[in-house]
């Protein structure tokens, strides 16, 4: 029943080419080499020729090697016994367990009818002020970490897979080192988050093209779960390497390059992704966090530039910090009118606060006299880093926000605020306050 | 069904390479038959007996040597009563409906009639047997929702027609005849209440293009004051992500002073169409008491949709503006984001391996934006009613740098330039739209001596801004100073707005041209301070009055008694009381 072909015409990259019938775009075929078995899929049909990227890596492929065409396109065990378990980029078992077969489910299915979605209601709550107050983590809501390598952006992500408050954690990881999956693993059973989490690793020595499989496998599965009224949250680390991998696949598929090598569709290809995010109307949702490093630190390169207008916000990972500048949380409007009234007035009111206190601190560095002003800022600056900044404060969103009223009232008098009238006479500590926190 | 078919030949990505043997169109439509289902497609090039097609859906499964059946119609959109209200995909697919048929997802190559088959409305006919008509006059009328919509003789027959024969007033579905018309020649031509029109052909049933002068107000202060924008006009907002594009596009389509308003959400999050989508059918058009809704029109195509569906969709939005504009409504059409669609036509250009220009957009792109702004416009119709269409397009320039093809392309054929800034965003500043940089060439509500105050101060006040950084505060002269806070001043309680806060969310013109006439002499006051402190506390307090006069309704007594208070606060400083 399956048709097997035997003599490939040309191998480059990790694409091989070979004349073949009646094959349908995007399906899977079976490479045997000496190296082994690899799945393969197509990416072109031209002229009776078809080329397939082989998931293993073309090394080894020889002229001769078998290529069986399997008549249907890349699919992913789909069921409970998913939970606790590690798998590689194909769906392989990782962790050393039986493999799974039931239920398979076809990746990259169709996207979402609009109409079928819902305005996220709910927030995420994490525990980290930065993201609950400044800018709140939103159900359904997908956004990248923008961080360079060497920032703590792993940590951060396994911390808010052990705090956030979902039903089910699925992380992907591309291009991981070693040590990071096993850093994930360890960390999550330590806490005991493991038995609702599944894992699917392609680490940096795995073959690239399970690196591009990554994202899907992790979006098509937690949709089926998002479909059983389950609220997942998907973490995906580090896009930029599958977007490298995109890269390489268009430059041996001889494609026009756009900007700096990548290909013209990478807007498209992250947003495939990214869009999986959803609220379904009478289901549950999908929740994306992705890390995205940025090379160079630099915030326009295609990656993160692309990724910036297809996600709703962004945090930015500097300095072991979540920076208030530049970060943003687009659907935070959406759920911080309904947690306390004095939510938005305090967070937009210590951002504006905390950008006069780095205007001053340039201007102290420039060594001009400080004003009266100058140092007010200079001393909230301080305790604001020191109290709200700092990854390791965990409180929540509540006893946050009565801490930024503290700092306030120890800075600063009512009126230089600019806070609304009838919020000062209701929140503002009324007795002389002492050192914050 | 069409009896010219080919068969496919080759497939990459949503490119297909079609073998055929009769005569095809270009950019006529084809469908691609996979198994039981129809891809729609569109031909884009033709070299020999191939023809390369561009896919509106996935293409995963097809195989060489499928089948594909050409139609010989261009991509074309339906007109007729019931487009206002609906939720579209690019290709005119109703979503609501394709979620009753399909589900949550989006299922390829299941195509919908845009518009309902067994409704009935209730015509009124206008045009009198004998009666002489051309493409574009009005035949008779129905009542949907707020407007009185027009039946139109089909744009698409040329020259002289008789009337000669006429429904009488009763209710009809809209493929119902409801008139006969007779050619110059004896042809005859049935009209019934729906007629289809190709989305990339401006349609041109109008007497003459007028020039835009009339203000459309967005009730954005910074717009209809600094930067205003014209009925029939053209504009566009680019901007680095996060610097609140779409928050601005929201506003707009919900405060905006024109008829109709169609929402072209093109290759950006499905999320933001969700909000519109679910949330005009709540709120009430203030103008007309009835649902904002009925006055929208939603056409998306979000960034997970297949890519060459984009470029239909703002084409197929476009024309549903211009039908509209023929019935003699004001239509502001809000693309988002332009940016989108010209990466649509890169990556197309792409795969037909055409030689890229300037960051591997095609060189054609220029064109292709200039054609698309042209089709806004302010026209007199036959009847002597006046209609328009102004366009209105997010551009998302890659890393926020405005010197790219696309932001370049746009600006030349515009007639306002609504540029945000990354910095005053960061800042909080909203709406982000950067007071030096940005301009435009139409008129305003507020007159514009009085403007030109305004940004005086605001570039004298930025200069001092910058002397600053360089010299300190205490190497500037108070009176310098005292500009810079006032630009600021004029800055956080007039360009900036708070679009979460119901009051200040909105300012309508007569409130813009009140309070600014108020805050213009303000910064035409000569004022005194002892010391630098005192003035930057002065205007800390003037600051966040008038922001507590901007969050009250006017009709309130304390309106009259905040402005009270300013101008005692005014008067304390003023140098020569």
């Amino acid at each position: 029943m399956y048709r097997v072909y035997h003599r490939i015409e040309r191998i480059a990259g990790n694409v091989i080419t070979v004349q073949a019938t009646g094959v349908g775009y995007r399906e899977l075929a079976q490479v045997t080499s000496r190296r082994g078995t690899s799945l393969a899929q197509v990416i072109r049909i031209e002229g009776g020729r078809v080329d397939l990227q082989v998931f293993a890596g073309s090394r080894g492929v020889a002229t001769d090697s078998q290529v069986r065409f399997l008549g249907h396109t890349m699919r992913v065990p789909f069921s409970q016994s998913l939970l606790g378990r590690v798998f590689t980029g194909s769906g392989l078992p990782r962790d050393g367990g039986p493999a799974i077969h039931e239920n398979p489910i076809e990746i990259g299915g169709p996207s979402v009818n609009p109409a079928k979605r819902i305005i996220p209601r709910h927030m995420v709550r994490t525990g980290i002020p930065m993201i609950d107050v400044f800018n709140t983590l939103v159900e359904s809501q997908k956004l990248p970490i923008f961080s360079v390598a060497g920032e703590p952006y792993n940590p951060l992500l396994a911390r808010i897979a052990l705090q956030a408050e979902v039903d089910l954690i699925i992380l992907g990881g591309m291009g991981l080192k070693h040590d990071d999956y096993l850093f994930f693993r360890d960390t999550l059973e330590r806490e005991g988050a493991l038995s609702r989490s599944i894992l699917f690793i392609h680490t940096a020595a795995d073959p690239v093209v399970e690196c591009l499989l990554v994202p899907d496998v992790c979006l098509a599965v937690a949709e089926q779960f998002a479909l059983q009224n389950q609220r997942v949250l998907v973490l995906l680390t580090d896009m930029t390497n599958f977007s490298d991998a995109l890269k390489e696949i268009a430059i041996t598929m001889e494609q026009i390059p756009s900007n700096r090598g990548y290909p013209g569709d990478l807007y498209s290809q992250l947003a495939a992704r990214y869009e999986k995010a959803v609220d379904f109307d009478t289901a549950g949702s999908i929740t994306i966090l992705a890390v995205t490093t940025m090379p160079g630190d630099d915030v326009t390169h295609p990656v993160p530039d692309n990724t910036g207008y297809i996600t709703e916000g962004q945090f930015y990972l500097r300095n072991g910090r979540i920076e208030p500048f530049g970060s943003l949380s687009r659907l935070k409007q959406l759920v911080n009118a309904r947690t306390r009234e004095d939510h938005r007035t305090i967070m937009n009111t210590m951002i504006q606060l905390y950008a006069g206190y780095k205007e001053t601190l340039e201007k102290q560095a420039m060594g001009f006299r400080m004003s009266d002003w100058d140092r007010k800022l200079l001393k909230y600056g301080r305790l604001f880093e020191e109290k709200m900044m700092d990854l390791r404060v965990n409180i929540p969103l509540e006893p946050a926000l009565d801490l930024g009223w503290r700092i306030l009232a120890e800075c600063f008098d009512p009126e230089e605020t600019a806070i609304p009238t009838k919020l000062i006479e209701k929140f503002w500590p009324k007795t002389a306050v002492t050192a914050a926190g | 069904m069409s009896n010219n078919v080919g068969k496919v030949v080759g497939v990459s990505g949503n490119l297909l390479i079609v073998e055929f043997e009769k005569p095809v169109v270009q950019n006529e439509v084809a469908y691609a038959v996979l198994g039981d289902v129809r891809l729609k497609s569109e031909v884009i090039r033709v070299r020999g007996h191939y023809a390369e097609l561009q896919v509106f859906e996935d293409t995963t499964g097809l195989r060489e040597g499928d089948r594909v059946e050409f139609t010989g119609e261009l991509l074309s959109a339906e007109l007729g009563p019931g487009l206002l209200t609906q939720v579209f995909d690019g290709l005119q697919n109703p979503l609501p409906k394709l979620a009753e048929k399909c589900g949550f997802f989006l299922q390829r190559g299941t195509y919908l009639d845009p518009l309902p088959r067994d409704r009935a409305w209730a015509f009124t006919p206008v045009a009198k047997p004998g009666q002489t008509v051309e493409a574009g006059d009005t035949l008779g009328t129905v009542p949907e929702g707020i407007f009185r919509h027009r039946i139109m003789v089909p744009f698409a027959l040329a020259g002289e027609w008789a009337v000669e024969e006429i429904a009488p007033a009763g209710e009809y579905p809209i493929e119902h005849p409801v008139a006969r018309l007779r050619g110059a020649d004896g042809a005859t031509q049935t009209v019934t209440m729906v007629q289809r029109w190709p989305v990339k052909i401006p349609i041109r049933a109008y007497a003459e293009r007028l020039r835009p002068t009339d203000p459309l107000t967005t009730q954005i202060r910074i717009i209809d004051t600094l930067f205003p924008v014209a009925r029939g006009g053209t504009y566009c907002i680019p901007g680095p992500f996060g610097a609140g594009k779409t928050v601005l596009q929201q506003l707009t389509s919900r405060y905006a002073d024109v008829d109709i308003v169609i929402v072209a959400a093109c290759g950006e999050r499905a999320g933001e169409v969700v909000e519109t989508l679910r949330e005009f059918p709540e709120l009430i058009d203030p103008r007309t008491g009835r649902s904002l809704m009925e006055r929208t029109l939603i056409i998306c195509n979000t960034s997970s949709m297949p890519v060459a569906a984009r470029e239909a969709s703002v084409y197929t939005a476009i024309t549903i503006a211009e039908y509209y504009r023929q019935m003699a409504l004001n239509v502001l059409l809000l693309a988002d984001s332009t940016s989108r669609w010209a990466q649509a036509l890169r990556e197309m250009s792409g795969r037909l391996e055409e030689i890229p220009g300037e960051e591997a957009f095609p060189a054609y792109l220029e064109s292709v934006i200039a054609a698309f702004y042209e089709r806004a416009g302010l026209v007199r119709l036959r009847d002597g009613g006046v209609g328009s269409v102004t366009i209105g397009g997010t551009v998302s320039p890659a890393g926020g740098n405005f010197e790219e093809p696309v932001t370049q392309s746009t600006l030349k054929v515009v007639g306002a330039f609504h540029g945000l800034s990354r910095e005053r965003s960061d800042q909080r500043r909203y709406p982000a739209i950067h007071p030096l940089e940005s301009w435009s060439k139409y008129e305003g509500v507020v007159p514009a001596e009085q403007v030109a105050v305004a940004r005086d101060i605001l570039q004298r006040g930025n200069d001092v801004n910058q002397m600053m950084k360089v010299v300190g505060e205490e190497g500037t002269s108070i009176e310098d100073f005292i500009l810079y806070l006032k630009a600021e001043f004029f800055d956080a309680v007039y360009l900036q707005q708070d679009a979460y806060h119901p009051v200040d969310a909105a300012t309508p013109p007569d409130r813009q041209r009140y309070v600014f006439e108020r805050l213009a002499r303000i910064l035409r006051t000569a004022m005194k301070f002892e010391t630098k402190d005192a003035a930057r506390r002065f205007f800390q307090r003037l600051t966040q009055l008038v922001k507590d006069w901007n969050r009250i309704e006017r009709s309130a007594p304390e309106f009259a008694e905040i402005e009270r208070r300013i101008e005692a606060m005014v008067s304390e400083v003023t140098e020569y009381v």
